[in-house]
């Protein structure tokens, strides 16, 4: 089989586009990752196009930039459709039937208020059933590793403190701000312990990559292309819980794994991660379940500055989805994007020094998880 | 008399049964090769073992149970009243269950994980459904409110 190369990739800056379209939007991350590629639409043979809020995504987008009657297919897996399109690029070359293919994923959601589904019944269940609101389903996963391992409303709100700060350095985050942990905490309380800048922002993106053949990377120069050296994806097994309290970890822990051992890849030889701090409650939970460090010593890892630019292991350099933004089909791109724009050394500011290998991490309630492990040509 | 039938609360969540005479219980479902518990009443196949169609009601001797995890919702979807604690509950003789956790304080201090509570069964907070029909809905309450 093939190795399958990203030979090109991009993403808008996430924000407020009322004015356009989603396919448009859409388009101009396609053109972005085509001009990085240094192809044109004509030399894509398959697309693979994630949406969620919005049906046949990926035509709209090719009648934008140039239709010519390629398969197309639309997919949608919650907030890991952008990385699922990805993984099924991946694939689609790995089958030796294409040499490039394009991933794009796509949202636009401003204006639209907390996610969540609420339960079937003939009555409204929210506030009678608990709640089904993100924010107090990441919440209630956080309560449940807190009450494992002891971690305070303090040590999440430093996630979005770190996070926030990384913003700072990338211009294409959707706030750019620093928040100290002061202003976290103070913050109106959504769910507790999420406070509102634990909590990611509904906003306009889009993403795309354009993965290619070992053969057409090297035929196009491998100067600035980026392996994939695992694409991984999973679903939640049964869990007792699980559908009242949603499993956010045995997905993750389970691409996790899976990716460590197609790529013979240790979770100590990653220089960088991005991952799904949908809310700041979650990203502790995801230093364990992708195993970079020990049970219970997420804590440790935050507070040790580990994960902060400049540390060992530096997470979410982007600003994460909690200040980038979290357009849900463009994010599992567009964390692949920040993880090749520091292989490429091209990440300005926020690079990190000499980044060889990284890893990006998506989790879709309901509930599955992508995790890509990239590495430098 | 009978027409008291006419007022029966109907339950909210296929798990609550409404006895004829207006008593409210709880029963599951388990499945008989694996013993685990399900939710739903139509189930054709379970979903840890893939065992099909072997499941046996399952009534809970105790209603008690321990908190495994909560958050306080300051903020719902519109229309929703808040604060409330949205919780997940372990129970001791049946599967986890999702409600709100009433008769304390909301506040982080009040509340401990793996608190003992007990489900209590209850008007679904005063929702009715189109036709005006009450519900009868699950709720937690500490053991020693009780």
């Amino acid at each position: 089989m093939s190795d399958v190369y990203i030979a090109g990739i991009d993403m808008i800056k996430f924000g407020r586009y009322p004015d356009k379209t989603p396919a448009l939007l859409g388009a101009e991350a396609v053109l972005g990752a085509l001009d990085d590629a240094g192809l044109t639409i004509k030399d894509v043979q398959t697309v693979y196009s994630g949406c969620v809020f919005n049906s046949m995504n990926g035509q709209k987008i090719l009648q934008q930039v140039g239709a010519f009657g390629i398969p197309v297919t639309n997919l949608s897996n919650a907030c890991a459709t952008g990385a699922t399109a990805v993984r099924d690029a991946w694939m689609a070359i790995r089958t030796g039937d294409y040499d490039v293919v394009l991933a794009v994923g796509v949202e636009q959601m401003t204006g639209m208020g907390m996610l969540g589904g609420p339960r079937a019944s003939a009555i409204p269940t929210e506030g009678l059933m608990g709640s089904a609101s993100m924010p107090a389903t990441f919440a209630e996963a956080g309560m449940e590793y807190a009450a494992k391992y002891g971690a305070t409303f303090e040590n999440f709100a430093s996630v979005a403190v770190k996070n926030h700060h990384h913003s700072t350095f990338n211009p294409k985050a959707m706030l750019q701000k620093e928040t100290p942990l002061e202003m976290v905490m103070g913050a109106e309380m959504i769910a507790y312990p999420n406070t509102k800048f634990m909590c990611s922002i509904n906003v306009d993106g889009a993403a795309a990559a354009i993965l290619v053949s070992e053969r057409k990377a090297k035929e196009l120069g491998l100067g600035r292309a980026v392996r994939i050296r695992a694409s991984a994806l999973a679903s939640d097994p049964w869990q007792e819980r699980n559908p009242q309290m949603p499993d956010i970890n045995s997905a993750t822990r389970l691409s996790a794994q899976q990716a460590y051992e197609m790529s013979g890849i240790d979770p100590s030889d990653l220089d960088l991660v991005e991952l799904h701090d949908c809310f700041a409650t979650a990203e502790l939970l995801h230093y364990e379940n992708l195993q970079l460090c020990g049970e219970g010593e997420a804590v440790r890892l935050l507070e040790d500055g580990e994960t902060t630019i400049g540390g060992r292991i530096p997470v979410n350099l982007s600003g994460g989805l909690l200040s980038k933004g979290h357009p849900i089909a463009a994010t599992g791109i567009a964390n692949l994007y920040e993880v090749c724009t520091h292989l490429r050394g091209e990440a300005g500011q926020r690079q990190q020094p000499s980044a060889k290998i990284g890893l990006a991490h998506v989790v879709g309630l309901g509930t599955c998880s992508a995790v890509h492990i990239l590495e430098k040509a | 008399m009978t027409d008291t039938d006419l007022a029966l609360p109907l339950p909210a969540m296929p798990f609550i049964k409404v006895e004829p005479n207006g008593v409210a219980r709880l029963e599951f479902q388990k499945c008989t090769a694996c013993s685990a518990f399900s939710l739903e009443t139509n189930r054709i196949a379970c979903g840890k073992c893939g065992a099909r169609g072997s499941f046996v009601a399952h009534q809970p001797e105790t209603t008690t149970g321990t908190l495994h995890s909560y958050s306080i919702v300051h903020r719902s979807f519109p229309g929703v009243a808040v604060p409330f604690v949205s919780a997940i509950v372990d129970m001791d003789n049946g599967p986890s269950l999702k409600g709100n956790l009433r008769g304390i304080a909301q506040d982080p201090e009040s509340i401990s994980l793996g608190m003992a509570v007990n489900v209590v069964l209850d008007d679904a907070l005063n929702r009715k459904d189109d036709q005006g029909n009450s519900y009868v809905s699950h709720f937690f309450e500490p053991v020693a409110a009780k």
